[in-house]
């Protein structure tokens, strides 16, 4: 079977990724017409995606969609001048025309002194995240799992509503430099919810490696819980104890990634601004950023190519280091470690792969040591009330059940909670293992389950 | 590009379905912005392609492609119909659409001056004079600017045989000051927040914004904020300005009345709604005097939700969503009208772009004007506050209980505007906050709100919606919860 076939056939079962060498050849292309040009500098990004998401609800598929797309971002730079053209034609010509538009909008503004050189060859650690079998998942295979899920609610006498997607992606970034880096991954996602009557639960998995999670698992969790979230009692607002499952505490602590960024601190607008070295935490909590934990997905190296180095965020409560892209690295006087954003930008760099240190107490432990509590599933609508103390605010969904003496006791009411992540995180009793979770608000992270004091819930609705 | 389309449709016809649709999108961005003095984002992207949706077996499946070549496209069809009948192995009922006419036409949304042939010189050069006239203020800590521009064409052809080109041309621009002292962080936005002001339009925008002449007031008002007294904590009147207010509508009356979430199709993400069927026709939504349509028409104006027609081809229509106070409509689609009785889908069918599938969105949910002047409206308040420009926003999966917080509040004593207050927040839940209105600012205050970044959808979808609104009134609502533990 010639290429042409097998890429006709695979659109239909089950679609791939082109050979990387057909990225390396588009990138080449674009530093050839940019070099003819003139081009003093250019930068060339190209990521490929090849995404599929079944979607089900009411017990049905209403939704089953598949994309796939190749984008080209051309940077280029001449003179203390840089910007950016992304398009998705490769033909020469729009290439061609890209490279033009680049040059132009690049032209048109005033000379950034503080624009560095961009970087020469990098070296970087290899990761192995592409796992054949998540991209070889069909539309079919995915349905069938649905099949299944709403075949076990409606034998339950339950409502399912939720996703089954996978997707395999790759880039290549190249330089006129001589900088090389490439990496491709896998991913795929099951969430469903589970509806009894007016009361609700919920499940979700991630990973790069489809056999990692079990839908069906992850279908009986949300079932169960469904049947608990029943006839909920209506409490009164206040402070409690709280234990928060790993996706509650992904979607709250995920809001404090960009505080992190050296640039953030620089234009004050991070919590953090003033408060490094400062111990502001719980000696229980440590915070890296760490691209290469087994959990994690993502490229190993930055938005301009540059490896992406662990670092320690949060020692024992303290703040002890940033991130910096390499401007504000060159501008802090210290080496920039990998977490730069694609050029130009105002935003300058954040840790993209937060990993949330554990502890030893299982979530069953937690439940049997509280005498009053509660245990949250997962929080929703989460927004920042003020930037500095990093009040958020939000709502408990899908699972809101009161703890009396050591047991689940009771379904309750949802709450709207207004609370500062950097007092919740001096309040923490116990951790539970790392693991990677995923939410809605925040991207996958690496977070335990937490047990918290003093949660602060300010208002009640009305299920 | 029909070409394109018109093979897609014939090869999901050969290939077994019995309806399908097709959107060819061309999509060009432009993205400025600037920072304490500097270019920050400075970029221009381009994106083209092809999306199919299909029913086959009953099922329906959607595939799209960047591939535009006949073998491209054909492919893509092909996929999608596959993918339908994998859908049709869990599938309860098959899919219904209620009837629509066939369209042949183009349409070209207004734009007096296209932004993408103003000279991007004095794009910049606006953004940073604006940029360094708020960092005159002393105490600002930060300046930022942004413009935004994009041009979409797309071309829609259905197997029933309507062909449809748009031309839709969006702006938006807006400034931010952010004064950090001491231990908090205050900022000011005009002439709106989270990227300023956003319509269906050209560079007039721009234009018409007086950039320079706002931005010392909002370099002082940033500063200011860290000596205004803290916004009390009580039950009490609330004067919303009206880019508030027109988020309040979005978040409060525009999604709970999608049919999707309704039905359940968003329970997963999105959530459902508190307006379940039984509620049509008869539920006390707001106070009498309180009027609130979904128009999409261009008669109602340049919103981000004003289109001739939807993503699935019905043509733009209004449609009643609170009349008289009771509620009167949702949302709807050609699959989801007939579950409420429509003979007709209300035509609100959109997508983010070419490889995104069409879903209910909102189009202009607008509160229609009401009688006062601002002025009146301020001096007939003895006590109160006013609150203006939305700083944080939340409310719960079915659309009951929110928390607003604003940049920036006002007492009102006596009927008139007095000391400023920080930290300002409202809570309340969404049908007892609509019934506590009691006047709505006249057609003179009344603004057509763009809100550019509504997420919905699996995998998401970021539409722009348009909201109307002028500045309105409401008693006894909770105020100040979101600092409360403070």
């Amino acid at each position: 079977m010639n290429q042409r076939s097998k890429r006709r056939n695979a659109l239909v079962s089950g679609a791939v990724l082109r050979p990387e060498r057909e990225l390396h050849e588009i990138g080449a292309t674009v530093l050839r017409l940019a070099k003819k040009r003139g081009v003093l500098e250019t930068e060339v990004s190209i990521d490929e995606s090849i995404q599929a998401l079944t979607r089900f609800a009411n017990n049905t598929i209403h939704q089953n969609v598949a994309e796939q797309g190749l984008v080209v971002s051309i940077r280029t730079a001449t003179d203390g001048r840089t910007a950016r053209v992304t398009t998705n034609r490769v033909d020469e010509d729009a290439l061609r025309v890209a490279i033009e538009d680049c040059l132009s909008l690049a032209s048109h503004q005033p000379k950034d002194a503080k624009l560095l050189p961009m970087p020469g060859k990098q070296k970087y650690r290899i990761v192995h995240r592409f796992h054949p079998g998540t991209a070889a998942l069909t539309a079919e295979l995915r349905a069938r799992a649905v099949k299944n899920t709403c075949q076990f609610a409606d034998k339950k006498g339950q409502v399912a509503a939720g996703i089954f997607s996978n997707g395999q992606s790759q880039c290549v970034l190249v330089n006129s430099r001589g900088l090389t880096a490439s990496y491709r991954h896998t991913n795929a996602t099951f969430s469903v919810t589970m509806q009894q009557g007016s009361a609700a639960s919920w499940a979700k998995a991630n990973s790069g490696d489809v056999t990692q999670f079990d839908p069906l698992e992850l279908v009986k969790i949300a079932s169960s819980k469904a049947v608990r979230a029943q006839n909920p009692l209506e409490l009164a607002p206040g402070k409690f104890t709280v234990i928060l499952e790993p996706a509650a505490v992904l979607d709250l602590v995920g809001f404090l990634f960009y505080d992190f960024a050296a640039t953030a601190v620089a234009d004050k607008r991070s919590c953090f601004s003033e408060r490094l070295g400062k111990s502001i935490l719980g000696e229980n909590i440590t915070i890296t950023d760490d691209a290469y934990h087994p959990h994690q997905l993502g490229s190993p190296f930055d938005g301009e190519g540059m490896p992406r180095q662990k670092v320690t965020l949060v020692e024992r409560g303290m703040v002890k280091n940033l991130v910096y892209s390499r401007r504000s690295a060159k501008q802090a006087g210290t080496r920039p470690t990998g977490h730069g954003f694609p050029l130009p930008n105002e935003y300058g760099e954040a840790p993209m792969n937060l990993v949330v240190e554990g502890g030893k107490t299982s979530l069953e432990e937690m439940i049997a040591s509280t005498d009053s509590g509660l245990l949250v599933t997962r929080l929703w609508y989460i927004r920042e009330v003020d930037p500095y103390e990093k009040i958020m605010t939000g709502m408990t969904r899908d699972g809101l059940f009161r703890i009396e003496k050591g047991k689940i006791a009771q379904a309750a009411k949802n709450f709207r909670f207004n609370q500062s992540v950097l007092e919740m995180l001096r309040n923490v009793e116990s951790l539970g293992p790392a693991r990677r979770a995923t939410g809605e608000e925040a991207f996958e992270m690496v977070v335990p389950p937490m047990k918290v004091r003093n949660f602060h819930f300010s208002e009640v609705t009305k299920f | 590009m029909w070409e394109y389309c018109g093979h897609s449709l014939e090869i999901a016809r050969l290939r077994g379905a019995t309806y399908a649709d097709v959107r060819l999108m061309h999509s060009r961005q432009r993205d400025l912005t600037t920072k304490s003095g500097c270019v920050g984002t400075l970029g221009q992207s381009e994106s083209i392609g092809l999306g199919i949706r299909v029913v086959a077996n009953g099922a329906w499946g959607f595939a799209s492609t960047d591939q535009l070549t006949r073998e491209g496209v054909a492919n893509c069809a092909a996929q999608a119909v596959a993918i339908a009948r994998s859908s049709a192995l869990a599938k309860k009922e098959n899919v219904q659409l209620v009837p629509e006419g066939t369209y042949v036409d183009s349409w070209q949304g207004p734009c007096l001056k296209d932004p993408f042939e103003i000279p991007l010189e004095a794009q910049l050069d606006l953004l940073l004079a604006v940029d360094a006239e708020m960092r005159k203020v002393r105490g600002v800590t930060l300046s930022e600017t942004d413009m935004q521009f994009r041009k979409i064409d797309t071309w829609f052809a259905s197997s029933t045989g309507s062909k449809i080109h748009q031309r839709r041309v969006i702006s938006g621009c807006g400034i931010v000051a952010t004064a950090f002292q001491g231990d908090a962080i205050q900022k000011r936005s005009y002439p709106n927040s989270f990227g300023g002001q956003h319509v269906l339009g050209g560079y007039e925008l721009i234009e018409s914004m007086d950039l320079l002449r706002h931005a010392p007031r909002v370099g002082e008002e940033a500063v200011a904020l860290h000596s205004a007294a803290r916004c009390p904590e009580k039950t009490g009147t609330l004067i919303l300005g009206g880019s508030q207010l027109g988020l309040q509508i979005h978040e409060s009356v525009g999604h709970p009345i999608e049919l999707d979430r309704v039905l359940g199709q968003e329970a997963n993400f999105a959530g459902t709604s508190f307006l379940t069927l039984d509620k049509l026709h008869n539920l006390r939504y707001a106070s009498s005097f309180v009027n609130v349509v979904a128009d999409a028409r261009p008669a109602h104006g340049p919103g981000l939700g004003t289109f001739a027609y939807d993503d699935e081809g019905v043509p733009a229509q209004c449609i009643d969503v609170i009349k008289d106070g009771e509620f009167h409509g949702y949302l709807s689609s050609r699959e989801t009208a007939h579950l409420i009785g429509l003979p007709r889908s209300g035509g609100t069918m959109r997508t983010e772009g070419w490889n995104r599938l069409p879903m209910i969105r909102m189009t202009n949910i607008s509160l229609l004007p009401g009688s006062w002047t601002f002025e009146n409206l301020m001096a007939d308040t003895d006590d109160g506050i006013l609150m203006d420009t939305n700083r944080s926003w939340s409310i719960d999966d079915r659309r009951y209980q929110f928390q607003f917080s604003t940049e920036i509040a006002w007492e009102i004593k006596g009927g008139k505007r007095g000391r400023m207050l920080k930290n300002p927040s409202y809570s309340g839940i969404t049908t007892e906050f609509w019934n506590s209105c009691d006047a709505i600012g006249n057609a003179n205050e009344w603004v057509l709100w763009g809100t550019p970044n509504c997420g919905k959808g699996q995998p998401m979808q970021v539409m722009g919606t348009g909201h109307g609104a002028s500045p309105s009134r409401f008693r006894n609502v909770k105020i100040g919860t979101a600092f409360s533990n403070q």
